[in-house]
């Protein structure tokens, strides 16, 4: 145990699903728009989840108008209103970083099934 | 000099969701302190409070210092500590003082001593550029340079930035903000870094520059 964990445990948020690399998720987002606020989807896959404790982050990457678009979270934002995880993904690392080079096809990752 | 003034230890640094933004702050904790002695500009010339924290085993200690507790009445305590004062009004020996002294928002000012980085060139301690990876630079690279000039004045200037000892120095880092202080657990969360490595011992006092850096 860190000695700064007893300041960091205050700021844990106890309301995170379990996911982990190649997991399809939907980040809602809190957006702050001219003092208004609204929520913003990010849906895609995790290619990542990095750190420990309250510096834990997450990679999610989908793909927008063809573009791949990756948005890194802290896990323990409070600007994250709710994680949903849509889909279990079957992988066999935990850093997905070649599906960047991937397109189409090749670029799918399999469900998880539980027999 | 300051208003209020209070001693801790450095824990470490983490960080904060401060209106959903990640702020870095470092983590002190200042454990109850007993006031032993009372400095006075009557008698001393300067007010300050001497003050201890912790728990030492009385047996351990010589008599001098045995004898100094005794006197004021006061459990002996790891270290003596004196904190400068604009007044030491209010406060009397034995008392005790806590982290309420420094409330969450206010500036401070944090005093340590720096992580000691011994001998160190030119580069690291003063910022020289250094010299050339190539155009054939030989065993030069993070050589000074030159240090003067020639017959005349045919000597080095006194105070010329050179190779030496760096750090391990007192070293006061001002107006930093208080993000929470934690009287119960006896936390006390500063935003940025504060001087020296994780145990040390570092004097926090209520700004005394702010006014300046706010005009």
């Amino acid at each position: 145990m860190k000695t700064t964990d007893l300041i960091d445990s205050d700021q844990l948020r106890d309301d995170i699903p379990d996911f982990q690399a190649g997991d399809e998720l939907k980040v809602h987002v809190r957006v702050v728009e001219g003092g208004k606020e609204r929520i913003q989807v990010f849906q895609g896959d995790v290619i990542a989840r990095q750190g420990g404790g309250l510096h834990e982050t997450y990679t999610v990457r989908k793909l927008s108008y063809g573009v791949g678009v990756e948005r890194t979270f802290p896990v323990h934002t409070p600007s994250v209103a709710k994680i949903e995880v849509v889909k279990r993904g079957d992988v066999r690392r935990a850093k997905l970083y070649y599906l960047r080079d991937r397109v189409g096809k090749s670029a799918r990752i399999r469900e998880k099934r539980d027999f | 000099m300051a208003q209020t003034a209070i001693v801790g230890e450095k824990v470490g640094m983490t960080q904060r969701w401060v209106d959903d933004r990640i702020v870095p702050v470092t983590v002190l904790r200042v454990d109850p302190m007993r006031v032993v002695q009372i400095k006075t500009t009557e008698r001393d010339g300067y007010t300050a409070l001497q003050v201890t924290y912790g728990q030492r085993d009385p047996r351990k200690m010589n008599q001098p210092a045995a004898g100094h507790f005794a006197a004021a009445g006061v459990q002996p305590g790891r270290n003596l500590v004196e904190l400068r004062l604009d007044s030491v009004d209010g406060f009397e020996v034995g008392q005790e003082i806590t982290v309420e002294q420094i409330p969450a928002g206010s500036l401070v000012d944090v005093t340590a001593t720096s992580r000691g980085k011994g001998f160190a060139g030119t580069m690291k301690r003063h910022n020289f550029r250094g010299q050339g990876a190539s155009h054939g630079n030989h065993k030069h690279h993070r050589a000074p340079g030159s240090i003067g000039a020639c017959s005349f004045p045919g000597r080095v200037f006194k105070g010329l930035k050179m190779s030496g000892h760096m750090g391990h120095e007192q070293v006061t880092t001002l107006n930093l903000q208080v993000v929470d202080s934690d009287a119960e657990r006896g936390l006390l969360v500063v935003k940025g870094s504060v001087p020296g490595p994780n145990g040390g011992v570092v004097h926090v006092r209520s700004a005394v520059k702010a006014a300046v850096k706010g005009s």
